[in-house]
């Protein structure tokens, strides 16, 4: 448990390399309101969907922000800052040392979809219903969850690739263009509705949307089962290919490469 | 003009050497465009398409400079070449200037690329009326955005958080510079700022020149805040590395 929390936390402080917390206005707070803005515009102009539409699917979205890049770079920190072979060498349990990391950028995704939420709702004048904001909240909750799933494996990847920003950007525009964030999966492409499928987030900001708009819990109980059992899927993904990622990179001699 | 020309070139091949870089400098642009052309075909102005392809096309430019831009000076000093940079004989801003040139150079790999890809991908085939005022507005828009660039990159010789002020401009200049959304959908009190910023005349004389309008009238603007952003630069940068030297802040990570 000490393992668990006080490694994540501590973890959790070395990130982006901040000493103050302004650094995190721009990053968390700025970026997803304007991608919100720019969305809904774009919507505007193209005739597409709604502010709402626009609000919930980028809200929901830049919560794989932090899951993601946060995730990649508790690996990639460590090897920068000359680390990560002194923590690979540790006899700490690795499932508590992993997943004591993901659970402040769990925290914090949520924390940037909530904020992005209110603040977009505001400014674009979106009105949730006062009796969709607590469902709302907790599908967002397990939309997060899924995402740090995925930044699990992007975690993984980070003991394999130097460039750990790259890949994860590239994750985040994946879920971008598939996750039914700004297209409605109905406009898209049978093949690409296959691979939303099976990517976090997709079926979350379909049940946030469909929470909004007023369903109860029956109406999107399939979305949020799919949503947490993606998210498990990932967590276990991640946790094996951290264990053998592990075991080639000291095997090869590569964990300190870059 | 060699100092400029040495170092845009010496920059260029940097910038060009990473495989990874590389790799989402490919793939970065054509998400955005990938997007923006679903919305736009499942929208009901599918008629915007063609303005939304040439709009699309810029947006990578300003993405390749504006973040690069603000970690560009980090990385010289988590480099250990920031000193060697601002004590060499020639003057600073020279120096930097030809680094956010590069990376717009670099991103203007992407106007191609999305146009190529909306061609071959989507079928949106955009017909150049005017290729000569085209291409100069082309080459006019990316030294402008190059040069706003160099203003964000200057910030961060005083101030070593102010990547994160790139990444965080990257799609507010989107917005308000009418890349895709005209600048009478936004709030008035937006289009004076949208006015200041050079993109947003650069973006209206590639659309013109597109279109077979006058662009010159756009491209003189465009020019004119580049010169601008220059002089302020030049002025900015001199007045930090003062400040970074008083108190001894060049060097920290």
């Amino acid at each position: 448990m000490r393992v668990f929390f006080r490694g994540g936390l501590t973890s959790y402080r070395a990130l982006f390399t901040w000493l103050s917390p302004w650094i995190l206005i721009p990053t968390f707070l700025i970026g997803p309101v304007f991608q919100i803005l720019f969305f809904a515009y774009v919507g505007r102009t193209a005739g597409v969907g709604s502010d709402a539409f626009f609000l919930i699917g980028n809200a929901v979205q830049y919560a794989a922000l932090p899951c993601l890049f946060a995730m990649g770079h508790t690996i990639s920190g460590e090897r920068s800052s000359g680390t990560l072979p002194l923590l690979m060498a540790s006899p700490a349990r690795r499932i508590p040392l992993f997943l004591g990391r993901a659970l402040p950028v769990l925290i914090n995704g949520y924390g940037v979809a909530l904020f992005s939420l209110v603040a977009g709702a505001l400014l674009l004048g979106v009105r949730l219903p006062p009796a969709t904001l607590a469902p709302l909240a907790l599908v967002v909750a397990v939309a997060t969850f899924g995402c740090t799933g995925l930044g699990l494996v992007t975690a993984a990847l980070a003991l394999y690739v130097r460039e750990t920003a790259v890949l994860t950007n590239i994750a985040f525009g994946v879920l971008l263009i598939f996750a039914g964030v700004n297209v409605p999966l109905a406009a898209m492409p049978g093949w690409m509705v296959a691979v939303a499928e099976w990517l976090p987030l997709t079926h979350g900001i379909a049940a946030a949307r469909q929470v909004a708009a007023g369903a109860g819990w029956a109406d999107v109980r399939s979305d949020l089962v799919a949503e947490a059992g993606l998210g498990l899927l990932y967590v276990a993904i991640g946790l094996a290919m951290l264990a053998f990622f592990e075991r080639e990179s000291r095997r090869r001699s590569t964990l300190d490469t870059y | 003009m060699r100092l400029l020309a040495v170092g845009w070139w010496l920059q260029l091949k940097v910038r060009s050497r990473s495989r990874f870089d590389g790799l989402l400098g490919v793939l970065w642009p054509l998400f955005f465009s990938t997007t923006v052309f679903l919305m736009f075909r499942a929208g009901t102005q599918s008629a915007a398409l063609l303005s939304a392809a040439v709009g699309a096309s810029v947006m990578g430019v300003w993405s390749a400079t504006s973040t690069a831009a603000g970690g560009a000076l980090q990385q010289e000093r988590r480099q250990g070449t920031l000193e060697l940079l601002v004590a060499a004989p020639r003057p600073f801003p020279l120096l930097i200037l030809p680094v956010t040139l590069a990376m717009a150079t670099v991103g203007a790999y992407s106007m191609v690329a999305t146009l190529l890809w909306g061609r071959f991908v989507f079928g949106i085939g955009v017909t150049i009326h005017n290729p000569i005022a085209f291409l100069a507005a082309v080459v006019v828009t990316v030294v402008a955005i190059g040069v706003l660039g160099f203003l964000i990159a200057v910030c961060s010789v005083r101030y070593r958080a102010s990547w994160a002020l790139g990444n965080a401009l990257e799609m507010p200049v989107w917005l308000i510079c009418g890349f895709l959304v005209p600048l009478s959908a936004l709030p008035a009190w937006v289009r004076p700022i949208s006015w200041l910023l050079a993109p947003t005349w650069g973006m209206s004389a590639i659309r013109a020149a597109a279109e077979g309008r006058t662009a010159w009238l756009d491209l003189a603007a465009c020019l004119g805040l580049a010169a601008l952003y220059a002089a302020a630069g030049t002025v900015l940068a001199g007045r930090l590395v003062d400040s970074a030297r008083t108190h001894a802040t060049l060097a920290l990570t």
